[in-house]
């Protein structure tokens, strides 16, 4: 397993850690920072890709990325601030607008 | 061989911050593991000598992004319900089916025996390379991007409207 493969294997667990996160935990904000952890695994692929290839396609990938992360969490956050202020909690249990 | 010893170590760090934004109780605790987490994974893309995709981690998601959820902590932290119960009821099988998912994803990626790259002069990532190479295949993608920025800016406004 030369040091690309290793990476990818960590983009995966990480990838994962993010995913049990946004499922298991009851913390609205901490959900969010799991979604952060997903989004950064796969800049993580995208980045060993282009390291391993050399080529621009996987770096200018990762670029837009960033641009889809901050609109996300500008978005987030005001619907977060908006569900803690109707709800008084940031306990996803207590809205009982939210599916699944 | 000093940066692969450098990278087991940030990758084994990286993977430890983000178990710790899982599992810590308070978001302002998780906030700063994952603050940690990008920070180390920069240090990564440094150590692949992707230098302009490390600058951007840092400066856009430990500086920005960061911020800006740090920021939404201090604002909303409250003592609530998910502070004393911080695992759902699915945390049983939701932990059984991301094992099976990386077990499929190790499956799928880890055989991976990417192409030998051509053979190159100088760094395509150093940031005037990656700077106009970029603009030269990238610049009508660059402006749309500049579209979804304004486009994110007014969604959040639109919420915070809604909100009023």
């Amino acid at each position: 397993m030369d040091k690309y493969q290793f990476l990818i294997g960590l983009a995966v667990l990480t990838f994962a850690t993010g995913l049990a996160g946004v499922v298991i935990r009851r913390n609205l904000m901490v959900v969010v920072m799991c979604v952060e952890v997903m989004l950064n695994s796969v800049v993580l692929a995208f980045v060993v890709f282009a390291a391993r290839s050399g080529t621009l396609e996987g770096a200018a990938m990762a670029f837009f990325l960033y641009i889809a992360a901050a609109c996300e969490i500008a978005v987030a956050m005001a619907i977060v601030v908006m569900l803690v202020e109707r709800r008084g909690s940031l306990d996803i249990a207590a809205d009982p607008e939210l599916k699944g | 061989m000093i940066s692969d010893v450098l990278i087991a170590v940030f990758a084994v760090m990286a993977f430890a911050f983000a178990l710790l934004v899982v599992v810590l109780r308070q978001p302002m605790r998780a906030a700063l593991a994952l603050i940690a987490h990008m920070v180390c994974l920069a240090a990564i893309f440094a150590c692949l000598e992707v230098h302009v995709v490390a600058l951007f981690q840092v400066l856009i998601y430990v500086g920005a992004v960061m911020v800006f959820m740090v920021y939404a902590i201090m604002l909303l932290d409250d003592r609530d319900a998910s502070y004393t119960q911080v695992f759902s009821r699915w945390s049983l099988p939701a932990v059984i089916a991301v094992g099976v998912l990386v077990v499929a994803l190790g499956a799928i990626l880890l055989p991976w025996t990417p192409a030998v790259p051509a053979t190159r002069g100088t760094s395509p990532f150093s940031f005037p390379a990656f700077s106009v190479e970029f603009m030269k295949h990238y610049w009508f993608h660059f402006e749309v991007a500049s579209i979804l920025l304004v486009v994110g800016v007014v969604a959040a406004w639109a919420v915070i409207a809604e909100r009023r």
